[in-house]
């Protein structure tokens, strides 16, 4: 049947640019998954007997300043860091999606006041805004995910609201309308399924920014508390040691911040050039 | 059936597209309105068909006036009008199947249980193959798109059908199929017409009485002024 003409049009790296980002990112996450699990050590384990090790066979990643395994403790902040982008993106899609839909399907009044309200949000520098809602809040997964939440809503709400405007004036709304469709049954049958996967490609494009903004925070000391395992604090806490010489501290918490998210733009920049073969292919971050 | 009176209509404020349009269509009349490319044609069906508002006059569908528009026009007056618009790609969503466009209708107003055997009907009726059914718009002609809206706007076995240039995007045959179609829909629930076309020889055939767009409205319209490109 015909049904797939128009997907082999696929430029030529792009299968094995989506292979390699599918595999880097599995990858990624079964170590996120399964260090901790086959090795049961507490992350938080001090040695101070064994502080500062470069990498050996019994420390791949060698140790920190009080003796902790890199390893170990790159592994739990890599957990964090995922949970925290994929769940942080997928809040500020919902956020994004429902304001850009309702100021898309309403339009009028509700459409410019909602998108002023918009323009007023994106006027403040997001980073800046989010380390206010963490300010505001204890020091934790949840409110980091809340600050990128909050803070990464607004592209999407305008994708979705300009999508919805080129929408509304096609013919075939017009049809459903005369047909007797009502407003949700319109929404729900020919807006939402077209706005989908606009909106769903700006979640996995967002998971590397929310990936970099939980890093940020907690870099910055207001994310996760101190003692807890994330990729920011670790690459905070290394400073002082890199100035000394021993690299490895910021190495690899750095490494595994940019793996996964450029693996995740991969497979972004891969289905965005699927959803719109004529675009120009780009890094998507 | 329906009555326009003195129909201004635009889309932004202080440039109607069309001013002071009147035109009458009866009970089971088949009136075709000739008018040159441009001229507000399709937006006088819009507006005939409750889809546009128009910023002065009066629409009476039955000798009822329309107060509401769109979604807010209501649900009995917006279905005792059939569309079938010019663009059969524009005019079906590209994510469903023929039988879903076109059974469409019926799922709006409830009647999802009428929906198959009316579908088949009217896929008899306008020629559309079940293989056909099952495929979706981009999978098919324009002309069979073009049949499998005209079915979607007769579900609802409308009392007037407004077919803004149904046939300039089709063949003869195709165009012929078609007019046989709604003709034998006309003979059978007496049901009027107003076919909206750039094509005399088309109209004369068709329609029991051709108006000019000249003769019906009043002032400038868009096609007097210099074209904006």
């Amino acid at each position: 049947m015909a049904d797939t003409t128009w997907r082999t049009r696929a430029s030529g790296t792009r299968p094995v640019r989506t292979a390699a980002g599918a595999t880097v990112l599995a990858a990624v996450v079964l170590a996120a998954v399964l260090v901790p699990w086959l090795a049961p050590v507490d992350d938080q384990a001090v040695d101070l007997g064994a502080k500062l090790l470069p990498p050996t066979w019994a420390h791949p990643f060698g140790t920190d300043e009080v003796g902790r395994d890199l390893l170990l403790r790159t592994a739990h902040g890599l957990r964090v860091s995922l949970l925290a982008g994929v769940v942080a993106a997928l809040a500020a899609t919902v956020v994004g999606t429902t304001v850009g839909g309702l100021a898309g399907a309403l339009g009028g009044w509700t459409d410019r006041l909602v998108m002023r309200g918009v323009d007023l949000f994106s006027s403040v520098p997001h980073l800046l805004f989010g380390i206010v809602v963490v300010a505001l809040l204890r020091p934790g997964t949840g409110p980091v995910i809340a600050s990128v939440a909050l803070t990464h809503w607004v592209s999407t709400a305008r994708i979705v609201r300009a999508e919805l405007l080129s929408l509304r004036t096609r013919p075939y709304v017009d049809a459903a309308i005369s047909g007797g469709a009502t407003r949700l049954r319109v929404a729900v049958r020919h807006l939402l399924p077209a706005v989908l996967p606009q909106a769903g490609l700006a979640a996995v494009l967002m998971v590397p920014h929310a990936i970099w903004h939980e890093s940020a925070l907690s870099f910055l000391g207001l994310g996760l508390p101190a003692h807890a395992a994330s990729l920011g604090t670790m690459v905070n806490s290394a400073r002082g040691s890199l100035l000394a010489g021993q690299w490895w501290p910021t190495l690899f918490p750095g490494l595994f911040i940019i793996v996964p998210t450029l693996a995740v733009a991969a497979l972004a920049a891969a289905w965005r050039e699927r959803l719109d073969p004529r675009g120009r292919p780009e890094p998507a971050l | 059936m329906l009555e326009l009176r003195d129909i201004t209509a635009g889309y932004e404020p202080g440039r109607p597209v069309l001013r002071d349009v009147s035109l009458t269509v009866g009970d089971g009349e088949a009136v075709g309105l000739l008018g040159p490319s441009g001229c507000g044609k399709s937006t006088l069906a819009r507006v005939a068909a409750l889809l546009h508002r128009p910023t002065a006059g009066t629409v009476l569908l039955d000798g009822e006036p329309a107060h509401g528009w769109r979604h807010r026009a209501p649900r009995g007056q917006r279905t005792a009008v059939g569309v079938v618009f010019q663009q059969p790609r524009q005019s079906a969503d590209p994510r469903l199947t023929l039988h879903d466009v076109i059974a469409e209708p019926l799922r709006a107003t409830g009647r999802r249980a009428e929906a198959p055997a009316r579908v088949a009907g009217l896929a008899a009726t306008t020629g559309l193959t079940d293989d056909l059914l099952t495929r979706r718009p981009h999978q098919v002609s324009d002309g069979q798109l073009q049949r499998a809206c005209l079915a979607r706007a007769l579900a609802l076995r409308p009392r007037l059908l407004i077919c803004d240039e149904m046939t300039a995007m089709l063949d003869a045959s195709t165009t012929a199929a078609l007019v046989g179609v709604l003709e034998a829909y006309r003979a059978e629930t007496g049901a009027a017409v107003l076919a909206v076309s750039h094509d005399p020889v088309l109209l004369n055939r068709w329609c029991d009485r051709v108006v000019r767009w000249d003769d019906i409205t009043r002032g400038t319209t868009a096609s007097d002024r210099p074209h904006p490109l």
